[in-house]
């Protein structure tokens, strides 16, 4: 538990000593929406319908930005390997390598997306759901990325290979997220979708570092 | 089960059942398509197009059967470092992918003709294509290390991650399905099926399950003496 936290630590320390990676992804995701308009056109109407899928893809393919580098630089010095024989188990780094990636990229798209959903006409209903949806969302992203992550460790082509990997499996998060928001523009109960999504992050959060370590145990032999 | 996990009596036993297997898949095959393509009579409202399903239904339970398959070789060979299974599921991945994809194109030629249209974002549809993208994720991944025992562990803890997957990824595309598009596309299950086109189907079923059978050991086997030229190859440098 001490170890976990002093990752978490570890890792935030890291990131906002340098500050590229998190703001990397942030702009990523802001730049991403912006360019649907001139993708789409620039009618209310047109956008505002789109606006939820727009932002839930943007911020899906945020947290895959910045995702193959989770494990990665640890790999590649060697201090995945001193952890893991320090008798650290590979779950709990799995676990905080994944906390300190949420901290860094998912909690800052709460703030920035109501921005971005105004620009893109999101209607004025949904802004709640829309948040609830991205706090209880993009956890999952977070732990779902973080196998992919770990599976691509010690991998030639990383970054395209992370990605077929793991968009598939963030079609179930997407979908319960988008039903909520467009369920709330609609004047309808988010409540079902919203509960979905609560379920997968509560099967996504024992699971998911579980899986991860298992990939991350290959590394030592 | 441990005694089939010697990849030498694996090699001879494969070896002696692969003509009888094959023999027998070319004969069922050749009978499925002559019932399936010429005596069975056409759909009164399909008309000749009902043939498509005749590969489309057997190459759609494989591509599920397939990946079933993997994922029990899959807990094998993580749990009891049974060689042969890792093999198995590498070898047999690329076969999964070309029947998921044959299910995928025989329906969308089958949808041009009935639905008007190549595509519909139907839920079964989508599933199918989601399945099709774990096998290309799981083809791509066992390939990119230069270790092959340690491409083959990571696969199959992927194989693992996608089967617990599976059902969410389906549950949650009929769901939306449901909210997105409520009945635009008439389902044809509504008669019962007759049985001049059940004994077609069903022997196409089962050629269609020989063959991945013939397949699945002809690609094991290959994959096997692949590992071994590896080895002797690096003997042969490791003595110069």
């Amino acid at each position: 538990m001490r170890a976990l936290w002093h990752l978490i630590r570890r890792d935030l320390t890291l990131v906002l000593r340098s500050g590229t990676d998190a703001g990397a992804a942030l702009a990523f995701f802001v730049v991403t929406v912006t360019l649907f308009p001139f993708g789409i056109g620039p009618e209310p109407e047109i956008l505002g319908r789109v606006a939820a899928g727009l932002i839930w893809v943007s911020a899906l393919l945020a947290t895959l930005l910045s995702m193959e580098r989770l494990f990665q630089a640890d790999y590649e010095d060697g201090t995945l390997d001193q952890l893991l024989l320090a008798g650290v188990s590979a779950e709990a780094i799995a676990m905080a390598k994944i906390a300190a990636h949420w901290l860094v990229t998912g909690l800052p798209l709460l703030i920035v997306a109501p921005v971005m959903a105004a620009l893109i006409q999101l209607p004025a209903g949904a802004y709640g759901v829309m948040i609830a949806s991205l706090a209880l969302g993009t956890p999952v992203l977070s732990l779902i990325g973080g196998i992919g992550a770990a599976l691509i460790l010690g991998a030639r082509r990383g970054g395209a290979l992370l990605a077929l990997l793991v968009l598939p499996l963030f079609v179930p998060p997407l979908i319960f997220a988008v039903g909520a928001i467009d369920a709330a523009a609609l004047g309808l109960s988010p409540r079902p979708n919203l509960l979905f999504l609560a379920g997968l992050l509560a099967a996504a959060l024992p699971l998911a570092p579980v899986a991860a370590a298992a990939a991350i145990r290959q590394v030592l032999d | 089960m441990h005694r089939f996990a010697n990849p030498a009596r694996f090699m001879r036993l494969s070896a002696r059942l692969l003509p009888w297997l094959a023999g027998a898949t070319a004969l069922l095959l050749a009978v499925g398509l002559y019932l399936a393509l010429i005596a069975s009579p056409p759909d009164y409202q399909q008309g000749q197009a009902v043939r498509i399903m005749y590969v489309h239904v057997p190459s759609a339970w494989l591509s599920m059967a397939v990946y079933g398959a993997m994922a029990l070789a899959s807990i094998a060979y993580l749990v009891w470092k049974h060689p042969l299974a890792g093999l198995f599921t590498k070898a047999v991945a690329p076969v999964g992918a070309g029947f998921t994809a044959l299910c995928l194109v025989t329906g969308s030629l089958w949808g041009e003709p009935m639905w008007g249209t190549w595509w519909v974002w139907d839920a079964r549809l989508t599933s199918v294509l989601i399945l099709f993208f774990l096998y290309l994720g799981y083809i791509a991944l066992v390939g990119a290390f230069d270790d092959a025992e340690r491409g083959l562990r990571v696969g199959a803890v992927l194989v693992l991650v996608g089967t617990v997957n599976l059902p969410i990824i389906k549950f949650s595309v009929d769901w939306w399905n449901t909210l997105h598009q409520p009945a635009s596309v008439g389902r044809l299950d509504g008669p019962t099926m007759d049985t001049a086109m059940l004994i077609p189907l069903l022997v196409m079923a089962l050629a269609f399950t020989l063959l991945f059978a013939v397949l699945a050991l002809v690609r094991t086997r290959a994959e096997l003496t692949w590992r071994k030229v590896e080895v002797l190859r690096l003997f042969q440098a490791a003595g110069e």
